[in-house]
């Protein structure tokens, strides 16, 4: 196996190694972390499927997002979405045979137009970020960065269509990796560049903003029923507080 | 210390995003707690030598106790939705205002001190060294937040900023960092069991004089009792209720309520005090403690139902906390929610044609009503699914003729707080509570112009009192700001015959 190939087989080990671990890690700590007191904001649901709806409400159509700010709306949501999109067509290199509906035409066709779709959102949340002054007051350097890293998955993804590879060995070298048996993996550049990028972006995702994933599913004031007068919500830590009494 | 001059806003037609102007309000602090204040709480005087490693500490332990202060820590992308939710941040321009700048001088900390990125790339993730220049800002700006969480309503993730400074607050006071206002407060209602250290003689005396009062404008024996044991209702209410203006307009009501319901009731003076400032300093202790003296005062008057008078920060807790913190309330009327607001009562009772009211009587008004922050964004009222706005304008509006609400965006879940909620309403931060008062004044100052509107009805302490002055700063009358409960109490009518 040539160099570029060990590397990559390395690096993705690697990157899924702390990804995934890494990500487990942090919602075992988020489960373990008691919510002491019911803080949950209105229109408060009573019941745990009323709090399903309303997670639900969240994590697909970013419901409160759009009720404060219509442009960051539509910037983010686009961008999730067409994220979506592309990893439905992506879903044909990890899968064999080829899930049924992943490779329908239409599914295909509208990840590929998604990845337009990704950066043109993404490039509106950079906008934001450069010329809405109070969004460019808490903008760190990561936070650039971090956008200008997606835009760059994109970007080189959607070069593809234009710097062709062999699409047939790549998904040899990912099916080869998850059943470990190793494969060469083409070396085009913007097909390397491309997936050095999507490692990092495995790599940070445990250490960075990106746990807001996760975190909206631990947020109490969106996962919490309003239920405080009718059950008392006591955490362990509380009840070591009334037992010394 | 001198309270500087400051520049005073214009009431704009419209509620305007002001651009960042850095600083603005840095040299905004209130005054620290003395250390006889300090020590009665358990925190020590003044700051301790050790103080980073102790913060630290004490950082670490509470987000082993808070989910929330943990996954608000590491879920924020940053993305500016809050940017201009802040009602201080709209009055005063200050970026650290904006509850993801406020959020970010701990979370800077936080990630220097507890994530692997902020500890070998600082500057990269906006970590920052945790100094006595950064303690110096978190003392300015944790008290610039009245934890109103306007905008957790609006966060994506749903972060709430009032998490956060609660937590700032109590990891300050742990190395003697502490605020005079709540911590003096917290103390006298630990010693005496009221905000205003009030002692029960006083008040016994006062509740007498209401009596008279009452009696003198309609020849009825309406009662103020205290520590009268086997009454139906323990009533717990702000002290402010026993003599500021207007809200003891508003004690007056309910006990005209409570008197043609035929509801027994009483005051305690052990529990002379509905509202918590216990949660002001995020510190669960004292919470937990304030909250215990209203169980052992039902407890020992013999009660079997506790209701809590026209209180924003009280009913947050009393609905959202009294449970947890003090309950299991078995020994109550199961029939009866526990606690139970004022509201809720006079809403069954009116509901049920046991109150009539002859709304001519408020026909020198026109009305508005300010939803309290902490009312509309930590309670409910009636079990009714947004109860808490519902009930209270069901109220006013069988109580007058002439109501009319403020624009969409300023009310119910989306209200602006008054500007002096969560331990600011003290006047060494007297230039913050008239900025931070902007957007409910503009809202205000629209339902004027456009429809005649007279008077805005409150059911908060702290709300009253800050527009008693704000009403004054801007240009209106200090007693345009009203007791819902003083509504009910002109416009009841009462019945003669138990005479």
């Amino acid at each position: 196996m040539s160099f570029v190939t060990i590397f990559y087989v390395i690096l993705f080990y690697l990157a899924a190694i702390i990804l995934f671990v890494g990500l487990g890690y942090r919602i075992y700590e988020y489960t373990i972390i008691p919510a002491p007191l019911k803080i949950p904001t209105p229109p408060a649901p009573k019941t745990k499927q009323g709090v399903a709806a309303r997670l639900i409400r969240e994590v697909v159509f970013f419901e409160s997002l759009f009720s404060a700010t219509k442009w960051t709306w539509l910037f983010g949501w686009l961008f999730h979405f067409a994220l979506l999109l592309a990893a439905f067509r992506h879903l044909r290199y990890f899968t064999d045979p080829v899930w049924g509906w992943v490779s329908w035409e239409i599914v295909q066709a509208a990840g590929h137009y998604g990845g337009y779709v990704m950066v043109f959102g993404l490039l509106g949340l950079l906008a934001r970020r450069v010329f809405v002054d109070r969004v460019r007051y808490i903008s760190s350097p990561s936070d650039y960065l971090m956008l200008i890293l997606i835009i760059g998955i994109a970007v080189s993804g959607l070069m593809m269509k234009w710097f062709q590879t062999d699409i047939i060995a790549v998904k040899q070298f990912f099916l080869g990796l998850m059943y470990f048996k190793w494969a060469e993996l083409p070396t085009d550049l913007v097909l390397l560049v491309h997936l050095s990028l999507v490692a990092l972006l495995m790599i940070i995702f445990p250490y960075s903003k990106l746990l807001h994933a996760p975190g909206l599913f631990f947020s109490p004031t969106r996962n919490q029923t309003d239920t405080s007068r009718d059950q008392r919500h006591i955490s362990d830590w509380a009840k070591k507080i009334e037992s010394q009494k | 210390m001198a309270i500087k001059e400051f520049e005073k806003p214009t009431l704009k037609d419209y509620t305007s995003i002001p651009p960042v102007e850095k600083d603005a309000t840095s040299h905004l602090a209130p005054f620290k707690s003395k250390e006889e204040f300090q020590s009665s709480l358990g925190y020590p005087g003044e700051l301790v030598d050790n103080w980073q490693e102790i913060a630290l500490d004490k950082m670490g332990n509470l987000l082993k106790k808070y989910r929330s202060l943990r996954v608000y820590l590491d879920s924020c992308m940053q993305c500016g939705a809050c940017t201009d939710k802040c009602h201080y941040y709209l009055g005063t321009k200050d970026p650290n205002n904006m509850p993801v700048g406020r959020q970010n001088l701990m979370r800077g900390v936080y990630r220097r001190y507890f994530t692997l990125p902020g500890k070998y790339f600082p500057k990269l993730v906006g970590a920052v060294d945790f100094t006595k220049e950064v303690l110096d800002e978190w003392y300015s700006y944790y008290h610039q937040c009245s934890q109103c969480r306007r905008c957790a309503v609006f966060c994506p993730i749903g972060i709430d900023t009032a998490e956060i400074s609660m937590a700032a607050r109590e990891i300050m006071d742990s190395v003697g960092v502490g605020q005079k206002y709540c911590n003096e407060i917290i103390g006298k209602v630990h010693k005496i069991g009221n905000n205003l250290g009030l002692p029960e003689p006083a008040l016994a005396d006062t509740l007498e004089g209401l009596e008279e009062d009452v009696k003198d404008e309609i020849d009825i024996d309406v009662k103020f009792p205290l520590d009268v044991k086997d009454s139906d209702v323990l009533l717990i209410t702000p002290s402010a209720d026993f003599f500021a203006e207007p809200h003891v307009d508003g004690l007056i009501g309910y006990a005209k309520v409570f008197h043609q319901a035929g509801i027994s009731w009483t005051l305690s003076s052990h529990a002379s005090e509905a509202a918590n400032f216990g949660m002001f300093i995020g510190s669960y202790d004292n919470m937990r403690k304030l909250a215990l003296r209203i169980r052992e005062a039902a407890l020992e008057l013999n009660v079997k139902r506790i209701v809590f008078g026209e209180c924003g920060h009280a009913w947050r807790v009393a609905y959202s906390f009294l449970n947890t913190l003090a309950g299991p309330f078995d020994f109550l009327d199961s029939r009866y929610p526990v606690p139970q607001h004022i509201c809720e009562l006079t809403y069954d009772l009116m509901n049920r044609n046991v109150l009539k009211f002859d709304k001519s009587a408020n026909d020198d008004m026109t009305l508005t009503y300010h939803d309290s922050c902490n009312v509309a964004r930590g309670s409910n009222m009636g079990d009714i699914l947004g109860g808490q706005f519902s009930v209270p304008r069901d109220i006013i509006k069988a109580t007058v003729n002439n109501f009319y609400d403020m624009e969409e965006e300023s009310i119910k879940e989306k209200t602006y707080c008054c500007g002096g909620g969560g331990g600011l309403l003290t006047d060494d931060l007297i230039e913050l509570r008239m900025k931070g008062a902007l957007p409910r004044m503009e809202a205000l100052k629209r339902v004027v112009d456009d429809h005649g509107v007279t008077h805005m009805a409150a059911i908060c302490a702290i709300c009253k009192s800050q527009f008693s002055k704000a009403f004054q700063y801007y240009g209106f009358e200090l007693d345009q700001i009203i007791s819902l409960h003083q509504l009910v109490g002109n416009a009841l009518i009462m019945n003669k015959k138990e005479l």
